[in-house]
């Protein structure tokens, strides 16, 4: 018996919150003595960087290398899955949610029969049954979830679980798969991807601007802050709608959730759509010249004070210390 | 071109969330009822698709008998007739299998919904009913244009976007920016009151992951405010109290 981790890597990197997963199951299966784990991974990627899953709790990687598998097409990556699930005896897969895992786990819930729970924050009570918390209304809320099936399908939130990075190196096997040609029916043309930069829905910093900065030239003084603090940069929603900013930095309930370690907001007043974004960060700093602004009750920590002036000073200050 | 459009019927986006029945069941006390956002992107999208190439729009929900004046909004926003499948949507499968079943009935080319629905934000039931029909699903989906049987979509991915191609039928989670909501007018309204609004049962009972209970987050400490000459106290405190430096 073993547990499956799909694994996502872009630009030659396993993902981080693909070997967060791989924790995960990795303590999954000290609970439900599953056996090893067992990663799989698609396309194009190194196999020194693979065995390096192994640290985070991975047996073993299968390396299904078909380079048509270099894009993520849904379903060709589902069907993929669905062959290595059966190869290895699996009855439990585990995946980071993300844009791709979450449209993969979908069909494979249907392939495998398999109960799906999304957005888990923790692992499965197994104690009478089978049931699963996950985050719902946007993090305002969590459901306990009774799965009912066999095979099972787990797609983790973020910082579900610490990520180890102290196991010994998986080994790799090459893994093939039978795909045929109608898998690869839906073709990717062409790819937007902001390069080099720390992405907004992995980040485990993220520094926010709204209104409050007062317009696009002024953000270079929430870049310089991110930069320091190593964080991914992020905006309200008003902002994205006058295009200050691109769309796939609006943080809230219709943008991007985020759920990193410290989450910085600076001019933003905290409407509840924001928050329903942001309520699962760890800590929260909210900077804002009006003092009634009601993200300061959904904060950790504030400063009132007026941003042009707070941010060069803290900007420095983390310079000093870091 | 036939077009189906799914409808979720969930408490606005300001709603205090709250559980009664010893936290078993959500609390609908005070809460206004509204089309899920992202399903109302799909709607105002399939309007336009369905004006553009002629043919016929149908909505349809997995609900009692409370979400049909929801329903019927999407009808004065211009869906031609809706479906309401009598029950409540135990869960993401049983919501999908219901989807999948009334779909192949109708025999609808494209299929669009919200990316989730904003209760359960699961964003499975796309895929679901794509892997049940045997169809592509794609999501989330920002831009989609319909050229004969070509699609044309770009969906959303971490930090960008990709620009994909596909053939019809197909099933589509939509999320802005793929059309302007659409605020249903007085003709429209007036006309919904008699378009065909059919009520269906459940074609199975089958669920695998229902919801048992709930809980809400511990309430949140009060805010520790720093003064503004003072920000090293700040780096301090994120360092060595919230440990997260």
């Amino acid at each position: 018996m073993s547990i499956l981790v799909y694994i996502e890597h872009a630009e030659g990197k396993v993902k981080k919150t693909s070997l967060e997963a791989v924790s995960f199951a990795k303590e999954l299966s000290a609970k439900t003595r599953e056996g090893e784990v067992i990663a799989v991974a698609l396309g194009t990627v190194d196999s020194g960087e693979l065995a390096s899953v192994g640290k985070a709790g991975a047996a073993k990687v299968l390396h299904a290398s078909d380079s048509r598998l270099n894009d993520g097409v849904i379903q060709a990556h589902a069907a993929a899955v669905a062959q290595a699930f059966k190869s290895v005896g699996a009855k439990t897969l585990v995946l980071a949610k993300s844009s791709l895992g979450d449209a993969v786990a979908a069909r494979l819930a249907i392939k495998l029969n398999a109960g799906l729970v999304s957005n888990v924050i923790e692992l499965p009570n197994t104690d009478n049954g089978y049931v699963v918390k996950r985050s719902i209304y946007t993090g305002k809320a969590f459901a306990e979830t009774k799965v009912t099936t066999e095979n099972k399908i787990l797609a983790v939130k973020k910082n579900a679980v610490d990520l180890k990075t102290d196991g010994a190196n998986a080994s790799v096997e090459a893994f093939s798969v039978n795909l045929s040609d109608s898998d690869f029916a839906s073709k990717i043309t062409s790819t937007e991807r902001a390069t080099g930069e720390i992405l907004l829905p992995e980040a485990d910093i993220v520094v926010s601007g709204g209104r409050g900065m007062k317009g696009p030239e002024n953000w270079g003084m929430i870049e310089n802050l991110a930069k320091v603090l190593g964080a991914a940069t992020g905006c309200s929603k008003p902002v994205s709608d006058i295009g200050w900013r691109p769309h796939h930095e609006h943080v809230g309930q219709t943008g991007v959730k985020v759920a990193p370690s410290l989450y910085v907001a600076v001019g933003i007043s905290g409407a509840i759509q924001h928050l329903a974004g942001v309520n699962s960060s760890k800590c929260i700093v909210v900077i804002n010249k009006d003092p009634e602004a009601p993200f300061f009750k959904a904060a950790d920590y504030g400063i009132v004070g007026d941003a042009f002036e707070v941010l060069p000073k803290l900007t420095e200050a983390l310079k000093a210390e870091l | 071109m036939k077009i189906l459009v799914c409808i979720t019927h969930v408490p606005d986006t300001t709603s205090k969330i709250q559980f009664t029945a010893n936290n078993t069941k959500f609390d609908t006390t005070g809460v206004q009822y509204i089309i899920g956002p992202y399903d109302d992107y799909a709607l105002a999208r399939a309007v336009e698709l369905r004006d553009q190439t002629g043919g016929t729009l149908t909505a349809i929900n997995v609900g009692e008998a409370e979400t049909e004046p929801t329903l019927r909004k999407s009808l004065a926003i211009g869906a031609d007739d809706a479906i309401r499948v009598n029950s409540f949507p135990k869960d993401s499968f049983f919501v999908a299998t219901q989807i999948a079943h009334y779909a192949k009935e109708g025999g609808y080319d494209l299929i669009l919904m919200g990316r989730e629905s904003i209760d359960f934000n699961g964003g499975m039931v796309h895929g679901m009913v794509g892997e049940l029909l045997g169809m592509p699903s794609f999501s989330p989906v920002m831009k989609l244009e319909v050229e004969g049987s070509k699609v044309k979509m770009a969906r959303e991915i971490e930090g960008g976007k990709e620009y994909v191609e596909a053939q019809l039928p197909l099933i589509a989670g939509c999320q802005e920016p793929i059309a302007e909501w659409k605020i249903p007018n007085m003709r429209g309204i007036m006309s919904a009151r008699t378009k065909p609004l059919k009520v269906v049962e459940p074609v199975s009972q089958e669920t695998q992951a229902e919801a048992s209970s709930y809980q809400l987050p511990p309430a949140k400490g009060s805010v520790k405010l720093v003064d503004k000459d003072n920000v090293g106290e700040l780096v301090k405190l994120l360092k060595n109290e919230a440990k997260v430096l």
